[in-house]
C-alpha cells in the first residue's frame, strides 16, 4: 500500500467502504468431497484422481462423512446455525478444468448460516485495539475444480494442459457478511479466521498450497448515505497482503469513478500487484447463469441434532476462551495471552508446561521471547523441534531452584530445541550447574579481588561501574556457572569488608 | 436354441441337467444375434469373452461349484451399461471411441451371478427417445414387424428377447424405456423401485427418475434377473438400504385377494387406440378369473406427468450431459480455434437432434427467472403424484392400465413430430415419477402386434407387483407367443 495510505485515509473520511468476504478454505481430510482419491499436495499432475474426479460416464459421487464433523465444528465456533437439513446443488458452466460442466456446492440449503467471529481492529482513538464482531452469513460445502496450465515451460508441451488433482478436493466456502469497512478490518478479520479453521483443526488454510483463498465484495457511499453503492467482486486475492492492496485500490478507484460524477459498474474484479491496480474482468452482463438445481445423484444432507452435541464436546478452547483464562487464571498481560492464544501449539504447550512448573509468567516468558526466537531463527514450527514440555519444565525448575543460572538456561535452550533430551541431563554433560558452595566462590571472589586493587579501591571510594567488571571477571572463572546476587555479596563483602 | 430353451428358467434346468452346456448357449445365441442382424438389436457383440466365460462357467459346473441359477446364461445389456474393457457409446457419436476402464455395478453383479454378457443392445441415443431411431447404430426394427418401431429407448434388449436372441436382457427406464419397449415387443420388462438397482455404471440421463431393470419372456425370469442385481450399493447415494429382495419365492401363482385398482383417468385418457383399452380390460378380467378383485381408483395428477417429466428429465440431462465436452474422452472436433468452438463443433456434431432438443429444453427450464415457474412448479406437481399414488395404494395392491397407448407405430412415422413421441410415454411416466415399480405383461394382441399390461405396485413393492403378473401369466398363454421370423 505505499504511498497510498494517506490517499485512503483521505478518501475514507468522505466515503464509508462496505465490504464483504468470500473465503474458499481447503477441508482437512483425507480423501475428495466426492470421491475416494487421496488429498496430496505436490504429487505429480493427474496423480491423485479417481474415476469420479474424471466425470467418466456412469460415475456417481459418494459424500465424504469426514467433512460434516468439519463443517459442524466451524459453524459451533463461529456461533452459526448448523442446519440439520442442507441440500447439494449443481452449479453449471463449462470449463476444461471442471470435469462434470458442473460444481456440486450448495447453493438454497447451505450446511452452516447465521454467526459471527470477533476481530481486533486497530482503533485510531483508543490505544488497544478495537474489537468488532463480523457476521458469518453462511458456509457451505463444494467442491474444488482443476488446473490448467497453460505454461508450455510446466506442461512439457505446447497447448493447454489439466491436472485434475485437485478437482474435487473438498472446500469449504465461508461468506461474511458485508460488515467490514476498511482494508485493515479486512485483513484483520482473514487472520481471525484462519486462526480459527487452524485451531479447529478444519482447514490447515495455507495460503502457498491455495489452501485459503479470498473474493471480496466492495463498495463505497458517501458517510451518512443509508443505500448501499453498487458493489464490485475481486476474484482471487491469495495472500493477506493482496487482500487489503485490492480493497484499497478498489476502494480508490470507486472514488475517483463517483468523484468524476460516473457511476461503479457491477463487475467481476482482478488485482494486479505490479501496478497495484484494479481491472474489469467481466461486467455483470456478460455472468454465467450457473442454473443451480438439487443434485439428483445426492441426497439431502441430514445432521442429527445429537451429533452436533457430541462435536461441541469435544470442541477445542478455541483462541478468545483461552486469552481470557490465560489472563484470568494466571496473570498474564494482555499482551501475552493474546500472543500465547493466537497460535495453537504455543498455547498447548504452554498448558502443558504450566501443568509441571506453577510459574505461569515465567514459563511464557520463556516462551514467547527465547523459545519464539529459536524457531523465527529457525524458521521452524514448535512440532518440528525437539523440545517437549517437560524439558522446559524441567529447565525452568533448575533455574528456579538455583542450580541453574539464567544465562546458562538460555545457553541449553537451543540443545533442548534441537536435539531434544532431557534439562538436567544435559545441564550435568555440560558441566553446567551452578557453583553454590560458598567456600569454592569465595575463593575465586578472593582471586579476583586480590588482582585487580585498582578497581577495589575505587568501589571503596563508592563508585559502583567497577563491581559489575570484577563480577564478570568471576562469571568467566566459573563460567557462568555462579549465581549473579550471591556474587555481587561476596564481592561487596570482602572489598568493602562487609 | 430360443425355441428348445425359451426361458432363462428352462435354460438353466438345462444346463443344471447337462443337456446342454454354457458354451453351446452363448454359441447358439451369438449365432443367432448374427443370423437376425437385419434388425439391428445387438449393437456390439463380446463373441470370444463371451465364449471364454462361458466355458469357465462350464467348468465351474463341473467342479460343483455353481454360482446360482444365472452361471452360464447368456444376457444382453444396454449401450449405456459400462463394462471394463468394453465402448459404450450410448448410441451417440459423441462417445465414439470410449471404452469404459470399469465395470458397472450391473456388470459386476452379473458376474458375480455367473451370467455370461454377451453384448450391448441398441437404443436411442442417451436413452431419448420411445422408438430407438435416434441412435448412431441405425433404428431397430421390430421382430414382430420388421416396419415397425421397437419403441424405446431400450429397444434393442426388448427385440433380442422377443427374437429368442437371448432369454434375458437389461435396459433402463427413466419414463417408460423398459416398459413401453416390452409392450412393443411382446415381453415382460420390470421397472424396479427407484433405488432398487445401482445407478453406478449407468451413464446418466435423468439422475432421480433412471432404474435398471430385467427384460424376461416370464415375470419368473423377471423374478430371478432382478434378484440377481437388487440390493445396496454404497457407490450409488441413492440406493436403498436394503437387502435383496425374495422374489421367487412369492410368486405361488395365487392371485385371490389381489385387489387391481383401475384409474379412471387411465381408461379414459384422449388418444388411447381403443383396441389397446380393449385388450387391457380383457386382461383384467382374466385376473379377475384368477381370483383378484377389482376397484376403480383416482389418480387425479396423472394428467400432469407428461409435463412435469419433461421439465425434470430435461433439466436433469441438461446438466448430466454437460461432460461430454470433448475434453477427456469421446468425439473432439478437429480444427478448432479457441475453446469456445471445440465446445460448440464438438456437441453440434456429437449429439443428435433429439439430445440437443432436450439439452435446449432442459437448460431454458433451469435458467434465471424460470426456474420457480418450471423446474420448482414440477418438482412440486411430482410431491402431489406421489401422493396420489400413497393414497392409491392405501385401497389396492396393484394398479392396472395400459403400458402404451397404442400399439408398435411403423418406423419414422413419428420422427418429425416430437410431441407426438413424447404422448407415448403417458402412462409410464408417472412411475419414474413416483419412484415406484411398474411392469408391462403382454396381454391379447391387436392384429398380431403385442400389447401391454402394466401394472404398478408400491415402493418395494415388487413381490406383490410379479406376484401379480406371474399369476396373470398362469393363467393365459400371451407370452408363449413368438414372432415368426426368417433367419
Amino acid at each position: 500500500m505505499s504511498g497510498s495510505g494517506d490517499e485512503l485515509d483521505v478518501v475514507l473520511e468522505r466515503y464509508e467502504a462496505v465490504i464483504g468476504l468470500e473465503v474458499h478454505t481447503h477441508l482437512r481430510t483425507e480423501s475428495k468431497l466426492f470421491s475416494p482419491a487421496p488429498v496430496r499436495y505436490g504429487d505429480p499432475p493427474n496423480h491423485s484422481v479417481h474415476l469420479i474426479d474424471l466425470a467418466l460416464p456412469g460415475v456417481l459421487p459418494v459424500l465424504n462423512e469426514r467433512v460434516v464433523e468439519l463443517a459442524i465444528r466451524l459453524g459451533l465456533a463461529t456461533h452459526s446455525r448448523v442446519n440439520t437439513h442442507s441440500v447439494f446443488a449443481r452449479k453449471n458452466y463449462f470449463y476444461p478444468d471442471l470435469p462434470k460442466g458442473y460444481q456440486i456446492s450448495q447453493y438454497e440449503e447451505p450446511v452452516v448460516s447465521d454467526g459471527w467471529i470477533e476481530i481486533d481492529v486497530p482503533s485510531a482513538s483508543a490505544r488497544a485495539p478495537e474489537c468488532r464482531r463480523i457476521g458469518i452469513t453462511r458456509a457451505h460445502l463444494e467442491e474444488d475444480a482443476g488446473k490448467s496450465i497453460h505454461d508450455s515451460a510446466v506442461a512439457g508441451s505446447e497447448g493447454t494442459h489439466i491436472d485434475f488433482n485437485r478437482a474435487g478436493v473438498a472446500l469449504l466456502e465461508i461468506v461474511s457478511e458485508p460488515d467490514l469497512r476498511s482494508p485493515a478490518e479486512a485483513g484483520a478479520y482473514l487472520r481471525a479466521l484462519r486462526q480459527t479453521l487452524r485451531y479447529l483443526e478444519v482447514s490447515e488454510a495455507d495460503l502457498e498450497k491455495g489452501q485459503f483463498r479470498c473474493d471480496a465484495n466492495v463498495s463505497i457511499r458517501l458517510r451518512g448515505e443509508q443505500e448501499l453503492g453498487t458493489r464490485t467482486e475481486l476474484k482471487n486475492l491469495n495472500s493477506f497482503r493482496f487482500v487489503e492492496e485490492a480493497i484499497a485500490a478498489e476502494i480508490l478507484r470507486q472514488a475517483d469513478v463517483l468523484d468524476e460524477g460516473g457511476v461503479v459498474k457491477q463487475a467481476t474484479m482482478a488485482y494486479d500487484p505490479d501496478t497495484g491496480r484494479t481491472r474489469v474482468l467481466r461486467l455483470k452482463e456478460d455472468a454465467n447463469d450457473y442454473r443451480y438445481f438439487p443434485d439428483p445423484d445426492l441426497i439431502p444432507l441430514r445432521i442429527d441434532p445429537e451429533r452436533i452435541e457430541q462435536v461441541r464436546a469435544r470442541l477445542p478452547e478455541l483462541p478468545e476462551a483461552k486469552r481470557a483464562r490465560f489472563e484470568r487464571d494466571h496473570g498474564l498481560s494482555a499482551d501475552d495471552a493474546r500472543q500465547l492464544a493466537s497460535q495453537r501449539d504455543l498455547a498447548d504447550f504452554f498448558d502443558a508446561t504450566l501443568r509441571l512448573h506453577r510459574d505461569a509468567r515465567s514459563v511464557a516468558n520463556w516462551l514467547l521471547r527465547d523459545l519464539l526466537q529459536l524457531l523465527n531463527e529457525r524458521e521452524r514450527e514448535l512440532a518440528a523441534t525437539q523440545i517437549t514440555p517437560e524439558a522446559l519444565a524441567g529447565l525452568l525448575g533448575l533455574v528456579e531452584a538455583g542450580r541453574l543460572t539464567v544465562r546458562n538456561a538460555r545457553e541449553l535452550l537451543p540443545e533442548l530445541v534441537d536435539e531434544g533430551g532431557e534439562a538436567e541431563a544435559r545441564m550435568r554433560a555440560r558441566g553446567l550447574e551452578a557453583v553454590r558452595d560458598e567456600g569454592l566462590l569465595d575463593a575465586v571472589v578472593a582471586e579476583v579481588v586480590a588482582g585487580d586493587p585498582e578497581a577495589c579501591e575505587r568501589v571503596r571510594a563508592g563508585d559502583d561501574k567497577p563491581l559489575n567488571f570484577l563480577m564478570g571477571q568471576v562469571m568467566k572463572r566459573t563460567k557462568g556457572k555462579a549465581n549473579p546476587g550471591q556474587v555481587r555479596e561476596l564481592l561487596a563483602r570482602r572489598i568493602r569488608g562487609g | 436354441m430360443a425355441d428348445s430353451f425359451p426361458t432363462l428358467e428352462a435354460q438353466s434346468a438345462a444346463l443344471e441337467s447337462g443337456a446342454v452346456s454354457s458354451a453351446d448357449l452363448v454359441r447358439a445365441c451369438l449365432e443367432r444375434a448374427q443370423a437376425l442382424a437385419a434388425l439391428n438389436l445387438v449393437v456390439g457383440r463380446r463373441a470370444e469373452a463371451a465364449l471364454a466365460e462361458a466355458m469357465a462357467s462350464d467348468a465351474r459346473r463341473q467342479h460343483g461349484d455353481v454360482r446360482g441359477p444365472l452361471d452360464g446364461v447368456p444376457l444382453l445389456i444396454k449401450d449405456n451399461m459400462v463394462q471394463r474393457g468394453e465402448p459404450t457409446v450410448c448410441a451417440s457419436r459423441i462417445l465414439e471411441g470410449f471404452v469404459s476402464p470399469y465395470d458397472g455395478a450391473l456388470v459386476e453383479r452379473l458376474r458375480a451371478a455367473g451370467a455370461v454378457v454377451l453384448g450391448r443392445t441398441n437404443m436411442d441415443e442417451f436413452a431419448m427417445g420411445s422408438s430407438t431411431e435416434n441412435s448412431v447404430h441405425g433404428a431397430s426394427r421390430n421382430p414382430w414387424d420388421a416396419e415397425r418401431s421397437c419403441g424405446g429407448s431400450s429397444g434393442g434388449s426388448a427385440g433380442a428377447v422377443a427374437a429368442g436372441i437371448v432369454a434375458g436382457a437389461f435396459g433402463s427406464d427413466t419414463g417408460g424405456s423398459i416398459r413401453q419397449p416390452a409392450s412393443f415387443c411382446g415381453v415382460v420388462g420390470l421397472k424396479p423401485t427407484y433405488g432398487r438397482v445401482s445407478r453406478w455404471g449407468l451413464v446418466a440421463f435423468a439422475s432421480s427418475l433412471d432404474q435398471i431393470g430385467p427384460f424376461a419372456r416370464s415375470a419368473r425370469d423377471a423374478a430371478l434377473l432382478l434378484e440377481a442385481i437388487a440390493g445396496h450399493d454404497p457407490r450409488d447415494s441413492t440406493s436403498i438400504p436394503e437387502p435383496a429382495p425374495q422374489l421367487l419365492a412369492a410368486l405361488d401363482g395365487d392371485a385371490s385377494g389381489l385387489v387391481v385398482g383401475l384409474p379412471r383417468e387411465a381408461f379414459e385418457a384422449d388418444g388411447a387406440d381403443p383396441r389397446v383399452l380393449e385388450s387391457v380390460r380383457a386382461a383384467v378380467a382374466e385376473l379377475e378369473r384368477a381370483g383378484a378383485r377389482t376397484r376403480e381408483i383416482s389418480l387425479p395428477h396423472m394428467r400432469y406427468g407428461i409435463a412435469v417429466y419433461y421439465l425434470i428429465a430435461t433439466a436433469e440431462a441438461s446438466s448430466n450431459l454437460a461432460r461430454y465436452d470433448g475434453v477427456r474422452y469421446g468425439h473432439r472436433a478437429s480444427g478448432v480455434r479457441d475453446l469456445d468452438e471445440m465446445y460448440r463443433r464438438t456437441r453440434s456434431e456429437g449429439f443428435g437432434d433429439e439430445v440437443k432438443r432436450r439439452i435446449l429444453l432442459g437448460t431454458y427450464v433451469l435458467s434465471a427467472g424460470y426456474y420457480d415457474a418450471y423446474y420448482r412448479k414440477a418438482q412440486q406437481v411430482r410431491t402431489l403424484l406421489r401422493r396420489d399414488f400413497e393414497a392409491a395404494f392405501g385401497s389396492c395392491d396393484v394398479i392396472a392400465t395400459p403400458t402404451s397407448p397404442e400399439v408398435a407405430f411403423p418406423l419414422g412415422e413419428k420422427s418429425a413430430d416430437p410431441l407426438r413421441m413424447y404422448l407415448s410415454d403417458v402412462y409410464t411416466v408417472a412411475a419414474n415419477l413416483a419412484g415406484i415399480p411398474g411392469v408391462s405383461v403382454p396381454c391379447s394382441p391387436v392384429e398380431d402386434l403385442p400389447v401391454g399390461l402394466q401394472l404398478l405396485g408400491p415402493a418395494l413393492g415388487e413381490a406383490q407387483l410379479l406376484r401379480a403378473a406371474d399369476a396373470f401369466q398362469r393363467v393365459t398363454r400371451h407370452h408363449e407367443r413368438t414372432p415368426v421370423l426368417s433367419t
